[in-house]
């Protein structure tokens, strides 16, 4: 068994390892930064702009590409020339702060509520002091239920 | 109130400063008689920084301008000629080159002849800083610093003669010549 283990192992790494090394040598695509990087002057993302703005950051992420530029490189060359306001990702200063504080505080606060919401269930389900468990028959359900089959046996 | 409807209305006034405060935010807005912002931007040529308040005492025209901008491409020879039929009376034109690659900047500025002192705004704040929403606008700046004209358009050679030029023979520009989408 240990065997078939470490022949699985082995195989799985002979599969990976030349498709991520492909994958971290592969030159960059427009379509893969145009989704990450914004028209400035029209506040679109770059993939859905048509500016003539738009059209020169395209030219000049083709030109950064065949001069051999990795992803990160040429985001750092779109900052340098159009400021930081060029990537897609918002500011972590100011107004725009909102959008990264906003949907951690929100996934907070809906765990939170979740968290209380589901201890009251369990402590309602599970018999608290003075409530009855809804899992314990009544008294009269014996009676209730022989009654129930006698009326529909045939 | 209970404590749950309190924290209830609490959310719901803060989400609706919060809508307000995006929708109400004071864009800047400039008039004439004010002075424009004017920290030194970088040349475009790299050497060193520029300010409009390094040519004061002279009627300067900010020009703000990208090589991507269309009607950039129409107005920038209009204007150097305005500069060239007007530097002797003090005429100086500063452009501001605003949300633009460099190279290509450059290389309109080459194409062009322009001759005038250029400096960069890549990210486009001092665009921001002057109210401008798109390209080209322009604004005369007086001897003493403040605006004279603020125009939010593309200028031919007749409009500049219209608005500049009787500033710089010492009159006022006549109504009827000056653009609708111009302020003097």
């Amino acid at each position: 068994m240990r065997a078939v283990r470490i022949l699985a192992a082995t195989l799985a790494l002979t599969v990976l390892m030349p498709a991520t090394a492909i994958a971290q040598q592969a030159p960059p695509s427009l379509p893969d930064i145009e989704d990450e990087v914004m028209c400035p002057t029209c506040g679109f993302s770059l993939a859905l702009s048509e500016s003539p703005q738009a059209n020169q950051i395209r030219d000049l992420i083709r030109q950064l590409i065949d001069e051999g530029l990795t992803k990160e490189q040429i985001k750092d060359a779109l900052v340098v020339e159009y400021g930081p306001e060029v990537l897609a990702s918002p500011e972590t200063s100011g107004f725009d702060l909102a959008a990264w504080v906003v949907p951690g505080l929100a996934i907070l606060i809906a765990g939170a509520a979740l968290t209380i919401g589901v201890r009251r269930w369990r402590s309602a389900a599970g018999g608290g002091p003075g409530v009855p468990s809804r899992l314990e028959p009544e008294p009269g359900d014996d009676e209730r239920l022989a009654a129930d089959l006698d009326r529909y046996r045939l | 109130m209970s404590n749950r409807a309190f924290l209830a209305v609490i959310g719901a006034l803060a989400v609706i400063a919060l809508l307000a405060f995006g929708v109400f935010k004071a864009e800047p807005s400039l008039a004439v008689g004010e002075a424009p912002p004017d920290a030194p931007l970088p040349r475009l040529d790299g050497s060193g920084d520029a300010a409009i308040a390094d040519f004061a005492g002279s009627w300067v025209l900010v020009n703000f301008w990208a090589s991507w901008c269309g009607p950039c491409e129409s107005e920038s020879p209009d204007i150097q000629s305005l500069l060239e039929d007007r530097a002797d009376d003090g005429l100086v034109v500063f452009g501001i080159n605003s949300r633009d690659a460099t190279d290509s900047a450059r290389a309109f500025e080459q194409e062009l002849g322009l001759t005038w002192e250029m400096v960069r705004d890549g990210d486009g704040k001092r665009m921001d800083e002057y109210g401008i929403p798109g390209l080209p606008e322009s604004f005369l700046v007086d001897p003493e610093g403040r605006l004279a004209a603020i125009c939010r358009g593309p200028l031919t050679l007749r409009q500049l003669n219209a608005v500049v030029g009787p500033f710089l023979d010492g009159a006022r520009p006549a109504a009827a010549g000056v653009p609708p989408f111009c302020e003097v």
